[in-house]
């Protein structure tokens, strides 16, 4: 029993693959496709989220700055690609002399800039990691640190128009490392490449759970001290997977670039932030598919009903946010956990661990 | 066995000016079962608390040539100097297996922590035969008995390969068959392990100490046997105070458990 559990979330994993792989490119229209593909983006990041957060207990209020990491390594990339020889056009706009400032240039290397997107991410969350465990920041000083880098982010971009485009963004990218972007073919493999990245680090994100390092993991989330007690560096185990999570994070930033077609400091700023962790709350930050399923359902809700009533929305999503952590704490994940539980024994109630077991078993 | 004794000296503490330990020594061999007591605010657990690291201490404690004080905890954890915590620490959600594999991960490349566990290490097999909880490694730690828990520290202690254990109330709470049962384990892993017990349990002292320490208002007020100890008019005084005499007399009334430790200790 306890044995197969692994190898039914991991079929698990391979039925979602099927659905956005294979079904979601044969039923949905290109602009649904498109949609769900900016799903994927934001699942990517929350799946990093559910790891470092409803595992390793980080509240990690600021991935909209390793999001920006990606996506913005993407855009420029993409930018200098549109323009060619040239200097982007938002650039001329505000100086037509200026030249291409110095920290564009390596963008033009495709390879530069895959490996900004993997390496910066990972350099940037390692010194703040190693800087803040060491010196055993956590709880809301932790939160509150990631989100004010977020703000501090976004208010840099903004101010900075002519070097990043400022509240504009970066848009009008017209190929993706040499396809045609508007391609409906090429859209199409942009979405696949997003959902594949999502699976994999799904994948990923399923081996660290049955992996010794997420047992230890989940010890150094409930008992920091012990752990050390038991010869580990508990900083050194939330590194690990605070990095893996900004890592994600950066690479649903990237892949949202090509899907969406702009980005925006508003797109990793404070509120970004805030609605990625909503959307993983909701779902279920313990369990492997709750922040994916939560994270794309929220952005399903964002352009479903936030676009034909986009101020009851934010309500919609603020209540819905309440009665799940009043009456919720682990997630809409933890349901049907709760439903076997009732009828079964009334009194128990499931603690996160078995939750996110037994539902792993419900869905496959 | 020949393994490195424990050596402290000239232990002090202080918090803020408050001297908590104030200038301990004593020494702790593999082989035995040293006990440290004292009435609350002696200073026992802080002595635990600077040899482990967890409190600053000046002085010295020294594992064979290995100086502890001044070291991180995780360093000086993987020096072979474990703990417990006078409230049971394990990790209540996780499985009494996972628990100990964890524990034994100490001795692991960081890589081999990438891949799930295959099969159960041998070193936890002896240490659950040994705890008698070879019964439960799938049980979640949380639910096991007060007892249980305990015995769970204390294999974890031993599937760390600890040279040193320090026990910080092992029985509180426990019948008495679990004291019993503690009380022979101890004697059993003291065989090759430095065991320091610190307990307020004096009956237990009594049946299992091979030697002891006393502590008072932070400073070393007698060392030696059970029977040294409490022939010590000093201990009578302070720690059983002015009811002293009459609790000698009801201290007296076990000596046949000690007669028993000292000769189990002799094989």
């Amino acid at each position: 029993m306890t044995k197969l559990k692994p190898w039914i979330s991991l079929s698990g994993i391979g039925v979602f693959a099927v659905l956005l792989l294979v079904i979601a490119p044969l039923v949905l229209s290109d602009h649904w496709l498109n949609n769900v593909g900016k799903y994927c983006c934001w699942a990517i990041a929350a799946v990093g989220i559910g790891f470092a957060w409803g595992r390793g207990g980080m509240l990690v209020m600021g991935q909209g700055v390793f999001f920006a990491l990606g996506a913005y390594s993407m855009a420029m990339h993409l930018t200098l690609e549109t323009a060619g020889d040239q200097v982007p056009g938002f650039m001329v706009l505000y100086d037509p002399l200026a030249p291409l400032p110095a920290f564009w240039e390596p963008f033009r290397s495709t390879g530069f800039t895959l490996l900004a997107i993997v390496l910066l991410p990972v350099v940037v969350a390692g010194i703040l990691g190693y800087a803040l465990f060491k010196r055993r920041v956590k709880g809301a000083y932790f939160a509150i640190l990631t989100q004010a880098l977020a703000v501090a982010l976004a208010t840099l971009i903004s101010s900075t128009i002519r070097e990043t485009g400022g509240d504009t963004g970066l848009s009008d990218f017209k190929y993706f490392f040499g396809f045609v972007l508007n391609d409906p073919a090429n859209k199409v493999m942009v979405y696949s490449i997003a959902a594949a990245l999502l699976i994999v680090c799904l994948l990923a994100v399923w081996q660290f759970y049955r992996s010794r390092f997420g047992e230890l993991l989940v010890a150094t989330r409930d008992a920091e001290e012990r752990v050390r007690f038991l010869g580990y560096d508990p900083a050194n185990v939330k590194l690990v997977a605070f990095v893996v999570s900004a890592l994600m994070a950066s690479i649903g930033g990237a892949m949202f670039v090509p899907i969406v077609g702009i980005i925006t400091p508003a797109e990793i700023g404070a509120a970004a932030s805030i609605l990625m962790i909503a959307g993983v709350a909701l779902g279920g930050r313990a369990s492997l598919f709750g922040p994916a399923l939560g994270a794309m359902a929220v952005g399903w809700g964002q352009s479903s009903l936030g676009s034909t009533w986009p101020d009851g929305w934010t309500y919609v999503l603020g209540l819905l946010f309440i009665v799940v952590i009043l009456f919720l704490p682990q997630g809409l994940s933890s349901l049907p956990a709760r439903f076997a539980a009732l009828r079964r024994r009334p009194t128990v109630q499931p603690t996160p661990a078995i939750a996110a077991a037994q539902l792993e078993e419900v869905r496959s | 066995m020949t393994a490195a004794s424990l050596v402290v000296t000239d232990l002090r503490v202080e918090f803020s000016g408050f001297v908590a330990v104030g200038g301990v020594s004593f020494d702790a061999h593999p082989g035995e079962v040293r006990f440290l007591i004292g009435p609350n605010g002696a200073g026992k657990t802080t002595c635990i608390d600077a040899i482990t690291g967890l409190t600053r201490g000046t002085g010295s404690a020294r594992l064979g040539e290995q100086e502890l004080l001044g070291k991180q905890v995780h360093k000086i954890v993987r020096l072979g100097v474990g703990r417990t915590f006078q409230t049971a620490s394990i990790f209540d959600e996780l499985t009494v297996l996972q628990n100990l594999d964890i524990a034994a991960g100490l001795h692991r490349s960081s890589v081999s922590l990438l891949r799930a566990r295959r099969g159960i290490d041998p070193s936890i097999e002896r240490a659950v035969d040994e705890t008698g909880l070879a019964g439960e490694l799938a049980t979640q730690a949380g639910i096991l008995s007060h007892g249980q828990k305990q015995w769970l520290e204390i294999a974890m202690l031993l599937v760390q390969d600890a040279k040193v254990l320090l026990l910080d109330e092992p029985v509180a709470g426990m019948s008495h068959d679990e004291r019993t049962a503690t009380g022979e384990l101890l004697q059993r892993i003291a065989a090759e392990r430095i065991v320091l017990v610190v307990e307020h349990d004096m009956d237990f002292m009594r049946r299992f100490a091979t030697r002891v320490t006393v502590l008072h208002q932070g400073k070393v007020l007698s060392q030696g046997t059970v029977a040294e100890v409490q022939a010590d008019p000093k201990v009578q005084e302070v720690y059983l105070g002015t009811a002293g005499a009459a609790t000698t007399a009801a201290m007296a009334v076990v000596p046949e458990p000690v007669a028993e430790t000292l000769k189990l200790t002799e094989d």
